[in-house]
This record gives C-alpha cells, structure tokens and sequence, in this order.
C-alpha cells in the first residue's frame, strides 16, 4: 500500500509543520487518512482484528509524534481502535448467538463463552462493552450477570474468531472491514456536525439580554452564539481579542454580520468587564480526563476572573476533543512556543536576541506560549454534543469513547 | 500639677476611642497619642511654663474659657500627636528615639506599647535606613519637614528635647510648622498655647464624654484647629493640621472667639475679616471631605452646558458601548487640527498650559507622573506670566484663571488622580496666601510652592520608594512588572546597579504597548529580560518571584487604580501565590473609592484596537463603525481588587492596602501646610 504510506507521510508532514492547525481540522483529516489506512489493509484469515488494530497502531503512532501537542490526532486514532474492538465484539457476539441458536449446546468453541449462550444479543452487546470500560456504577446498574461482566481480552475475540468455522470466516471478515469502515464515517460526520448538536443546546443555555465574554475565535462558540440568535435571543457579546493572533477580531465580524450585538475589547480589560458579564463561552483545544482544559492562551486569565465574579464558565467543545490522558505539567508539556516576531518587531529588538553577544544567552527572551491549562475547578460547565456535563464527569464520557487499552498508542513489539 | 494629672488621666481613655476611630492603624495611634500627652504633663519643665501661662489666661467667662483652654491645648498637643500617630504608621521605630530620650518613667512604659505598632513587617524592617536618609535629605528645610516620614521622628525629637531643656517645648513643634509664614505672634501664641494647655481645667473631660462619634470628633477638631490658627495668625494651616488627627474634641473652641479676641498678646494682627472666613470654613471643610461626585455624561442636561462652555471641538464618537455613556468618548484626531489652528487665537489660555494639552491629546505624554509634572511646569510658568487685573484681587483671579486652564486640560484628556491632588494642592496655596503679600511675592512664593511639590512628592518620594523596594528584591529573583511604571524602573535599575542579579519578565498588552520602550531601556542598561504579553501570564507566572506594579492612583479602599491589566496580572499572581507590590507615591492616593472598574474609568481611542501594528494582514475590523452593532472598547484603566495586593510600597513606608484610609487622611492634613 504505498498509496497509503504516501498518504501518511503528506499528512506528519503538515502536522509536523503545523501546516494542519485546530483540533477539528486535524481530528477530520486523522480520521479520513485512518478510514483508507483501513480500506486498504489486506485482512488475515486469522486475527483480523488484531491486524487492523495494529495497522491502525503504526500509522497513530506517527502521527502523534508528529505533533503531541494537537490532541485530538491522537484522540481520532483512539477512537478508531476502538471502534475496531468493539465491531469485532458484537460480531463475534452475533456469531456466538448464531451458533448457541443453530446448534444448541454441542458447540465446540472455547469454554469462555459456553455459559452464556441464553443471553440475548443486546445483553452481549453490552456485556462487551462494558469489559472495555473502567468498573463503573454503572456496570453494576446494568445488572449483568457476573459471568458475562468478566473481563474478556479483546485479542481472544480474534483468536475465537480464528477458531471458528471457515464457512463464517468469510463472510465475517469482509463484514468487520465493512463495519469498520461504516463505523468511521459516521465518527468523521459526527466531527462534522458536532456545531450543530452542540449549537441545538444554545438556547437552554442563553437567555434574553444576557451578556456573554468569550476571547479568541473558536468555530465552536460562534455555531452556539449564532444558534441562540437564530432563536430570536438578543444578547450581547463582549470578545477579547486574543494576542497574538487577533482571532478575536474575525469572531467579531462573524457576530456582526449574524446581527449580535458585539463589543471587542483588548485581552487586559477582560478583569475590568467581567463583571458585567453573565457568562463566559469559550472554545478549547482539549479536555483532559480530568476535566482540565488546554485551551488558547489567554483563557486561564478569564477563568480565574469569571471565578472571582462568580460568573460561569462555560466550555463548549465536540467529543473529538475529550482526550483520555491525564495531564501533568500541561503548561509545558503540551504547550507550543510559537514564533517571538508575534510579539516583537525583529527588527528593533533582534540584537538583545541575539545570542551570540552576550556570552551566549542572550539579554532579552520572548515568550509566546500558543495554550493555556485551565484546571478542572475553574470549569463551571462543559457542552458537548452528548450534552452538558460537569468537569468531574468527563473521565466517565471518556471511558465511553476510548478503550483502555489504548491510552497508550505504541505497537507490541510482538503479536 | 496634681490637679492637671488627674484631668489628663481621665482623659487619656478619650483619646484612645479617637484613636480607634482611625481606620488602619488605629492602636499605634492611640498609643502614641497619650504617650504624647503624657509626656507633656509629666515632664518636669512643663509645669514651670503653665505658672506664667496661668497669668495669661484671664478670661472672662470661666467654663468657655476652659473649653477654649482646652481647645488650645488639644492644639499644642495634638502637635505634638500628631506627629507621632502619623510615624508610627510611617516609620513606627523613628518613635523610639523620643522614648529613649525621655527616659521618664511614662515614656519607658510606653515605649513598648509603639513598637506593637511595627507588626508592619515593611514598617519595622525599613525603619532603620529609610527614615534616616528622609531626614537627613530633609533636614534644611524644617517647614516641610512635617510631610516627610521621617519629620514627625525628628519634630517629636525637637519638641521632646526642647521640653527637656525648657519651656520652649512647644514652640519648637509648632515653629517648625510655621516657619513659612514667620509671624510675629508665633512664639507668643505658643506659650499661650501651652500655658493654656496645662491651665486646662476638668471641664475637658466632660465635653470629650460627650462627643463620640468619631466624625464628629473630627469636625471637632477641625473647628479646634480654626480656632487655634485664627489665634496663630497666618499659621493656620500648621495648626489645623495639627489639630485634627488626635480630634480632641473641645467642640466649643469656635464659639470662644471672644476669647481670642480678649487674649491680645495671643492673637495675632490678622482679625476680623479672617475670623469670618474661619467661621465659615468648618462646614466647607466638611464638605470637601467627600470627593464630589464627577460629572456623568450620560446626564445630557450637564454636558449641553459643559459643551457650550468647551474651548475644544468634540464630536462624539459613534458606536459607543452602552455600559460606558457615562464617560466621555470622542472621535480621535478631531480634537487636534482644531486645537492647533487655534493655537493662536486661545487668548485666556497660557500658551505653556496650550502646549501641554496639545501634548496630553496627542499622546506625548503620558503616565501619571510625567503628566503631573508637566501640568505643573505649566502652571507655573502661566503664574510667572500672570498679572493680576485692575480692581481684582490675586487669589481669586487666580484661582479662576487655574480652573479654566484645569478645564481646558481636562477636554484635552480627562484628568489622572494624582493631577487632581496636586491641582487641589495648589488652589490651596493659592488661597491660602497671606494678603499681605504683593503680586511678585505672591507669584514667586506659588512657583516655589509648585517646584517644592514637585521635588518633594514626585522626585524625592520615587527614591524613597525605591530605597524601600530595593530591599525586597533578592539574588536570583525574578521579577515581573506589567506595562512601563517610570517608578518600577527605578527600582530595577537601582537593585542592578546593587549589583543584585535577578531576572525582569515584562508583560505587555495592547493597544499601548508601553512595556516595549521599558523593554528597551531595561535591556539597555544590561538587565535580563523576558518579554510575553498579558494572555501569557498564567504561563509566566510559575516562573516569577515578585511582581512589581505601578499605580495611577490608591483609592482609599484600598484598590489600585491603574492601567487597565493591571488587575489580571494581579490576580493571576494571587492565584499563583506570588506577592504583588504596589508601588505609588503618597500624593496618588485618593479618598475616593471604587468597586469596579466601570463606574470610573477613561476610554481610549476604538480606532487603535483595530489596528494591529505591523500586522497588515488583520484588517478585519477596518470600517468597523459602519456596523452599528460592533463596538470597540479601549478602557485604560482597570481597579484592582485590594486583597490582589500584597503590600503598597509608598514614600511613607511600606503598608497592607487595609492602611490606605490611614495614609490618604494623615496626607490630607498635612497638605495643606506644605
């Protein structure tokens, strides 16, 4: 498949470059490229999973060393690994059922599965699912039967698979890669039309006459903000500008051409109007798992405000972006220093930056950081497609999404 | 003597409630308050004045007379309190000279009780070389001592050793108070005052369970104060200072005018005409302590006047933002060309005061300090130009021709706080002139005046506080100041001349970027420098060590009025634990108070936010007032939130934001007899 490799190479390329920037942008791209890695793996007779997963494994792993700090690359490749293991499961499941059906109880399959054929298919369904997920109460509302709940390697799937008829195989190969396949376009429409469900949610949020701050641009925001207007909400909008990139500004005209009342003020009168505000809107890079925000810099400065007044802070953000990581120093370690000319004219200052002069370091550094963590207790709200949720939530949200396995993107060096 | 103990005995308690009535620092005053009295009445050369005192003090009508007794030793007395309630709040170990002077049993036993006084932890540790260097740069000049922190020490020392030595104890604080106007009466009228002083008989105690509510206890004072300066003569101004701080309260001393009048040896040359005007002068007074509230622009009624009075043509700029009608925002650039074609044609406006509004407006100048001077500068020039008018006297032409080169100023670009305190400073001195002055006398004692507070309150408080600073700055700091404060500068560029290595992070934010050019100079002088903006400074602030900020004024609530991002940085340093110094000198502060940075504040020019220098590509906001709904805001100031600031460095030393009030009041007094 060099098409495939080429493909992969183009894609670090840009990301590596920053040719690709925004967490939507690139979640899009990962999880197209992703979508033909798959098509086009030739699938085994034996372990068609555990082939895809790994195919899926090589291409993500070059793809987050790329660029660690976009976050949601690595969350869509996640995604995709996940969705791999979960289509493997409910077709085993089906085949399983199949056959505890057809064939009553002489089937020869490994004894792991023998005590659960009674069991309908929606209860496996679950049942599989739920060995992916970290133990939660809810597994234990589910009120599924100790037996079925208990942890079932995902890799066994394949190799059962491996064990069963040759006449299934077949059919069931080529129906995985479909499933897959299916699976990963509606993951890739879900990314598209997440503004839309996260915008429906606008108006329970958004009240006559509010005022709402928000600073820098985020796609996001604008589809929420413009969405209550579509409602007949009229509301006024104070946007910071966001230095050093004065994306701000675009927000603003985008506003105003929707007819919201819009207010652009500079990033250091954000203490001075927050009080008048009612609520903060902001857009993020990405969640963490424990309901920290990595978002544009800058933001860390409104949260603590909005705490201080009392105003909400409210994050709105697709479920591409829920990242399953913990962070750990986030400021540095997933942060981008981006270029000082943002913030300095090279030309007046480049001799004190020079560091040849002054014995090596030079006099004067400048720092342009392109993230801010925001942590967890700053959050008053987080929006998501799936709905509002609280930043204690989201480690929950997460084990929806992600299989545990996969917090860490490396290939086995065996298997 | 007995007699006179018992009495003050009594009283000590009283004082002592006046003392708390003092917002910040309430104990160290009060302390020190009957420290002071007590020191008078017990040490031995007091008594051998009060028997030719008693001589004098014939008066009429015994009970007022008691009272005005009282009032004149409330005088004598709070002067020598004042002082000393006044430096502990400074420099509070300066005091303890004066203990160890008087080795007095009293004095011993009180001395303890001051330096509970030094919990300050920026009081205690500066006392040492800050109050001696203040003093010693001060010492020639004794008349101004009394505003520098270290002159109440040295007053309280004049006046100890001076009773010490002998029945000059008195004289000697309040000389020092009125040097400037040398009347022939003062000596007199001091040994009056203290003789009626120790006269003062038991009606004191009474009059003082009367009065409690501390304004009224102050008002008190302030009429005590009158009454003492009509006494004085031209030394008014001394004794109001010194009578309102311990706010004795002899309420009656006004109305014992007849008193005065009787005691001709005390009073001096200086009479009726006078008398009315102090008579009237207490409700004023009690007026002015409320800061007027300032003209509103939403109110259209006020602005229709205020425009038809205006020199300058403004139009009002569109697409205002509607929490902000009340203040006045014009187009940018409108107000300039006009200004200038009619730069010839201002005949009421000095053209100096011309030149510096043309300067305010275009932006040449700018920071509270050099703002400040610069009006200054040009008042000052305007008076040495002024030439009072046929059938017209000099204090209120004067006074007149200042408020309207005030106004002029204020269309240019509306006034910081610290120009309106030293504009209130000069009307003041204006008023305040003795009418037995000519026109050249006069003029030349304003410019002097002028160049005094300018030398005194803006040049020699920077050092003062940079010395103070210095101190707070370690080996491997790293510092971090926001926008340009010329006063910060100083402090780096003195703690590098030191010789001490520390780091300088600089935030800067837009529309300004003042932080460049500070950039620039620092980086000059060989500092190590780290430059980001203001978004970035929760990423910065792992880093830092201290922040250093400047103020365009202190509003006494203790929030920091400054350039607006002033407050994030603050919080963000609070958020991260970093301690927040303040740095602003005494005459910024401002009774005023404020909880928000919207009910007060200036706008800028909209135009600048959608201009991102150097930058041609983002022009998104170009044309942006052809859209009624956008509106562009560029506030330029910002309140910070008291509990934000970790300490306020000031030329009286270093204070908790809590001691604002304090400093804001001991200010006031003492500015008007500067």
């Amino acid at each position: 498949m060099p098409d495939v490799q080429a493909l992969v190479n183009d894609f670090v390329l840009k990301l590596k470059r920053r040719k690709i920037e925004g967490s939507h942008a690139s979640a899009q791209h990962t999880a197209e490229l992703l979508r033909s890695v798959i098509s086009h793996q030739r699938m085994p007779y034996t372990n068609q999973a555990g082939a895809l997963i790994d195919a899926v494994k090589a291409v993500g792993e070059q793809l987050i060393a790329a660029n660690p700090v976009e976050l949601a690359v690595g969350n869509i490749v996640r995604r995709v690994l996940h969705i791999i293991r979960e289509e493997d499961l409910s077709s085993t499941a089906t085949a399983i059922e199949g056959l505890g059906l057809s064939a009553g109880s002489d089937d020869d399959d490994e004894g792991q599965h023998e005590d659960r054929p009674a069991l309908s298919a929606a209860a496996l369904a679950a049942a599989a699912r739920s060995t992916l997920r970290a133990p939660s109460l809810q597994t234990l509302l589910e009120d599924i039967p100790d037996s079925a709940a208990a942890p079932q390697p995902p890799s066994s799937g394949g190799d059962s698979e491996g064990k069963s008829k040759s006449a299934d195989k077949n059919i069931r190969s080529r129906k995985l890669k479909h499933d897959v396949i299916e699976a990963i376009n509606e993951l890739i429409q879900d990314i598209d039309t997440c503004h839309e469900q996260i915008s429906e949610q606008a108006v329970e949020h958004i009240h006559q006459n509010e005022v709402i701050l928000t600073l820098g641009r985020s796609r996001t925001v604008k589809e929420f903000l413009c969405a209550a207007k579509e409602k007949n909400r009229s509301f006024r909008v104070f946007v910071a500008e966001g230095a050093p990139r004065y994306q701000g500004h675009v927000l603003a005209k985008e506003l105003v051409s929707k007819g919201i009342q819009t207010t652009v003020i500079t990033d250091s009168a954000v203490f001075a109007m927050i009080s008048r505000v009612n609520m903060v809107i902001v857009g993020a890079h990405a969640i963490m798992a424990n309901g920290g925000v990595i978002a544009p810099v800058g933001i860390n400065m409104v949260a603590l405000a909005a705490q201080r007044h009392a105003v909400p802070f409210v994050v709105v953000a697709g479920s591409h972006k829920l990242c399953p990581l913990y962070p750990h120093n986030p400021e540095v370690l997933l942060n981008d220093l981006k270029c000082p000319s943002d913030l300095l004219d090279f030309g007046e200052f480049s001799d004190c930056m020079d560091f040849g002069s002054h014995g090596g370091s030079p006099l004067l550094h400048v720092v342009n950081p392109a993230f801010d963590y925001v942590p967890p207790k700053l959050v008053s709200l987080f929006i998501t497609d799936t709905g509002g949720h609280n930043p204690s939530y989201m480690y929950r949200l997460i084990a929806d999404y992600y299989s545990a396995d996969d917090l860490v993107v490396k290939r086995r060096s065996t298997s | 003597m007995d007699l006179r103990r018992a009495p003050r005995t009594v009283i000590d308690p009283k004082v002592r409630q006046v003392g708390f009535v003092t917002p910040g620092a309430a104990p160290p005053p009060a302390r020190s308050h009957s420290v002071a009295t007590d020191a008078c009445s017990t040490s031995p050369p007091a008594p051998d004045l009060s028997l030719p005192g008693s001589s004098i003090s014939p008066v009429m009508i015994p009970p007022p007379r008691h009272a005005s007794a009282d009032g004149l030793s409330s005088l004598t007395r709070p002067a020598a309190a004042v002082h000393v309630p006044a430096s502990p709040l400074r420099h509070d170990t300066v005091q303890i000279p004066i203990g160890s002077y008087n080795p007095s049993e009293i004095l011993l036993g009180s001395s303890p009780m001051i330096s509970p006084s030094s919990r300050l932890d920026a009081g205690s540790e500066f006392s040492d070389e800050v109050p001696t260097s203040a003093w010693l740069s001060r010492r020639g000049s004794g008349k101004f001592a009394s505003s520098f922190p270290a002159s109440s020490g040295e007053m309280m020392a004049m006046k100890t050793t001076g009773g010490g030595g002998g029945g000059n104890t008195p004289k000697s604080s309040l000389t020092t108070a009125s040097v400037v106007k040398t009347l022939p009466g003062v000596s007199e009228k001091d040994g009056g005052a203290l003789i009626e002083m120790q006269n003062e008989g038991t009606s004191k105690p009474q009059k003082q369970k009367t009065s409690k509510a501390e304004r009224r206890a102050i008002q008190e004072a302030q009429r005590a104060a009158k009454a003492a300066a009509k006494e004085a003569g031209g030394v008014k101004p001394s004794a109001s200072s010194g009578g309102a701080i311990p706010a004795l309260k002899q309420g009656k001393v006004v109305k014992h005018s007849p008193q005065k009048k009787d005691g001709p040896q005390v009073t001096a040359p200086v009479t009726t005409s006078e008398k009315k005007v102090v008579d009237r002068l207490p409700e004023k007074d009690r007026k002015k302590d409320v800061p007027h509230p300032r003209m509103q622009f939403d109110d259209k009624h006020r602005v229709e006047k205020a425009k038809r009075r205006a020199v300058v043509n403004q139009s009002e700029a569109r697409n205002r933002v509607e929490l902000f009608r009340h203040l006045p925002q014009y187009i940018h650039g409108t107000q300039l060309p006009d200004l200038e074609s009619k730069f010839f044609q201002l005949d009421p406006m000095h053209p100096s005061v011309c030149k510096v509004g043309l300067q305010y407006l275009s932006g040449d100048i700018s920071g509270g300090n050099a703002r400040c001077i610069a009006m200054l500068l040009a008042f000052k020039e305007a008076i040495g130009d002024y030439t009072t008018p046929p059938e017209k006297a000099l204090v209120r032409d004067l006074t007149a021709k200042i408020s309207s080169y005030v106004s002029f100023l204020i269309e240019c670009r509306p006034l910081s706080i610290s120009m309106g305190n030293a504009i209130r400073f000069l009307k003041n001195r204006i008023a305040k002139l003795p009418h037995t002055l000519s026109e050249s006398e006069a003029k030349s004692s304003l410019q002097s005046d002028i160049d005094r507070f300018i030398n005194e309150k803006i040049v020699i408080a920077d050092k003062v506080i940079v010395r103070h600073a210095v101190t707070k700055i370690r080996d491997g700091d790293v510092l971090l100041t926001y926008g340009s404060s010329s006063v910060v500068e100083m402090i780096f560029l003195y703690a590098h001349e030191l010789g001490k290595h520390f780091r300088v992070v600089v935030v800067d934010s837009r529309p300004n970027l003042e932080g460049q050019a500070l950039l620039r100079r620092l980086v000059a002088k060989g500092l190590n420098c780290t430059y980001t903006h203001i978004n970035a400074i929760s990423y910065i602030m792992h880093e830092v060590t201290r922040v250093f900020l400047g103020a365009s004024s202190v509003l006494s609530n203790g929030t920091v009025y400054s350039r607006v991002g002033t407050a994030c940085v603050a919080m963000a340093a609070h958020a991260f634990q970093v301690p927040v110094l303040i740095c602003c000198e005494a005459y910024k502060f401002h009774e005023r108070v404020q909880l928000d940075s919207i009910c007060s504040n200036e706008l800028g020019d909209p135009d600048v936010i959608s201009m991102v220098p150097g930058r041609k590509y983002l022009n998104h906001l170009d044309n942006w007032a052809d859209n009624e709904n956008l509106q562009l805001l560029n506030l330029t100031y910002d309140a910070t939130p008291s509990d934000y600031v970790s300490m306020i460095i000031t030329d009286y030393g270093m204070l908790p934001p809590t001691s604002v009030p304090v400093i804001v009041r001991e200010y006031r007094r003492e500015h008007l007899w500067i």
